[in-house]
C-alpha cells in the first residue's frame, strides 16, 4: 500500500511526534507514506470565502502532486486534512475557483478534485482495518481509559469531509478498541477547545480548553488523544485540568511495538 | 443604516443567502463562543440581511468567532453564518491598514511550545 503523504508545517517542527510515531507505525503495518516531495503550507484554517484564491493554491499543488503521483493523499494534522479536504472540494464543486486556481497556476490539465485525500485514521480504518490491526498489536493497553478527543476540524463540515457520522462520531472510539484500550464516551469530544484564539485572546483559550479537559476527566478518562498539533497544545498548556494529551500516533506506536524505534 | 453596496459585497464574498435563514437560533445555541461574542452567528445573518453591516464591522466579535464549523454544520437550512463572520471580517482586514494582527505583535506572544499552526492560521484569519 502506497500512498503521498502530507505532513503540514507544525509536524516538522513542534509536532514531531505526531509523524514519527505515524511514519513508525506505518512501516510496521507495511504501509509506505511518500512524503511529496514540494509540499508547502496549507496555511492552518480553510479560507472560506468564495473570492479567495491564492490562499488555496498551496493545497491545490498538494493535491496535484498527488494525483500525479497516482495515489491517494494522506493527512495527519487535523488541521491541514480539514484544509485539503476543504479546498478539494471547492475544486470539485466550484467553478469559479477551479478556474482560477488553473489561470493562476497555468495548468495544462485541468484539476477537479480527482484526489482522494484521507485522514490516517481513515486509512487504519479503512484500508488496513480495525480488526487487522486488533491483530497486529503486540502490546496491549489493556485497562487504560482513553478519551477521544474529534474536536472541530477532524469531522466538520460533516457533509465535505465525509470523516464519520460528525454528531456522534465511532472512529476513534474503534481505533482505542483496536489498541486494547477502553474508549470513554464523553459529551465534549466533538466540542471546539478555542484553540484559535490563544494568540489572539488568551482566556478565552483557556477557558475552552479547560472546560473540554474537565470534561474528559470527570467521565473517568486517565489519557486524551488527539490528531491536532493546536489541539495538543491548548488543552494541555491552556487547560487548567492536568489531564495529559497525546498524539493518537504515539498509541499506536506503542501498541505495535515500536514506538523505541520512532 | 441600510447600505446596499456593503451587503452585496459580503454576499458575494461569503457565497451566504441569508434569506434562506428561519431565524430558529440553532447557529447561536450551538456556539461554543457563544459568551464571548457581541454579536452571536443568528445576528450575523439577520444584520447582514439588513444591510445593517457596519455595527458588525467594528465589532470584537469578528476575532472571536473560533472557526470551528458548528453553526455551519448545525443550521438546519445551511445558511453557514461562519462564512458571514468571515467575509465581514475580510471587509475590514483587506481595506488600507486593516490588519488586526501585526507580525512585530507576535514575538511577545511566542513559548517554547506553540505550535506554528496557531501563527499561520492566526494570520490567515486576521491579516491579508
Ligand atoms: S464558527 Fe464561530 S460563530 Fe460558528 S459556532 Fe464556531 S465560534 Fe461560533
Ligand atoms: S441556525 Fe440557520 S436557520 Fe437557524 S437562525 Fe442560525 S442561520 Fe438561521
Amino acid at each position: 500500500m502506497t500512498y503521498s503523504y502530507y505532513p503540514g508545517c507544525t509536524l516538522k517542527t513542534k509536532a514531531k511526534d505526531l509523524d514519527r510515531y505515524a511514519r513508525a507505525s506505518a512501516a510496521a503495518l507495511g504501509i509506505e507514506l511518500r512524503e511529496l516531495p514540494d509540499w508547502q503550507c496549507c496555511g492552518g484554517v480553510y479560507p472560506m470565502a468564495k473570492d479567495e484564491i491564492a490562499t488555496k493554491l498551496s493545497s491545490v499543488r498538494a493535491l496535484i502532486a498527488a494525483r500525479d503521483a497516482g495515489t491517494d493523499l494522506v493527512t495527519m494534522c487535523s488541521a491541514c486534512h480539514n484544509v485539503l479536504k476543504q479546498v478539494n472540494h471547492d475544486m470539485a464543486a466550484d467553478e469559479n475557483v477551479a478556474a482560477k486556481a488553473a489561470n493562476y497556476m497555468k495548468l495544462d490539465e485541468p484539476y477537479r478534485g480527482e484526489t482522494k485525500v484521507i485522514h490516517f485514521l481513515e486509512l487504519l480504518r479503512d484500508e488496513v482495518g480495525f480488526d487487522e490491526l486488533k491483530k497486529r498489536v503486540v502490546k496491549p493497553l489493556t485497562g487504560v481509559k482513553i478519551a477521544p478527543y474529534y474536536g472541530c476540524l477532524l469531522l466538520r463540515p460533516g457533509r465535505v469531509m465525509g470523516f464519520d457520522d460528525p454528531e456522534n462520531p465511532v472512529v476513534i472510539e474503534n481505533f482505542i478498541r483496536a489498541l486494547g484500550a477502553t474508549p470513554v464516551i464523553w459529551a465534549m469530544r466533538n466540542e471546539c477547545c478555542g484553540g484559535y484564539a490563544t494568540l489572539e485572546k488568551k482566556e478565552i483559550a483557556e477557558k475552552k480548553a479547560t472546560a473540554v479537559a474537565d470534561n474528559a476527566l470527570a467521565n473517568g478518562a486517565q489519557l486524551m488523544i488527539t490528531a491536532c498539533p493546536l489541539c495538543l497544545y491548548n488543552l494541555t498548556k491552556n487547560a487548567q485540568s492536568g489531564l495529559p494529551v497525546k498524539y493518537f500516533t504515539e498509541l499506536l506506536a506503542e501498541a505495535l511495538g515500536v514506538k523505541e524505534d520512532a | 443604516m441600510e447600505n446596499t453596496n456593503l451587503k452585496e459585497r459580503i454576499l458575494e464574498i461569503s457565497g451566504v443567502n441569508p434569506r434562506k435563514c428561519m431565524k430558529c437560533g440553532k447557529c447561536s445555541a450551538t456556539c461554543p463562543n457563544y459568551d464571548e461574542m457581541e454579536y452571536h452567528p443568528h445576528q450575523f445573518v439577520d444584520m447582514v440581511e439588513k444591510g445593517n453591516i457596519e455595527p458588525l464591522m467594528a465589532s470584537e466579535s469578528l476575532w472571536t468567532c473560533l472557526s470551528c464549523f458548528a453553526c455551519v454544520e448545525r443550521c438546519p437550512r445551511s445558511v453557514e453564518p461562519a462564512k458571514l463572520i468571515e467575509a465581514v471580517r475580510l471587509a475590514v482586514i483587506r481595506a488600507q491598514g486593516g490588519n488586526h494582527l501585526k507580525p512585530q505583535d507576535i514575538p511577545d506572544k511566542l513559548d517554547d511550545e506553540l505550535p506554528q499552526q496557531a501563527i499561520v492560521s492566526a494570520f490567515r484569519k486576521y491579516s491579508k
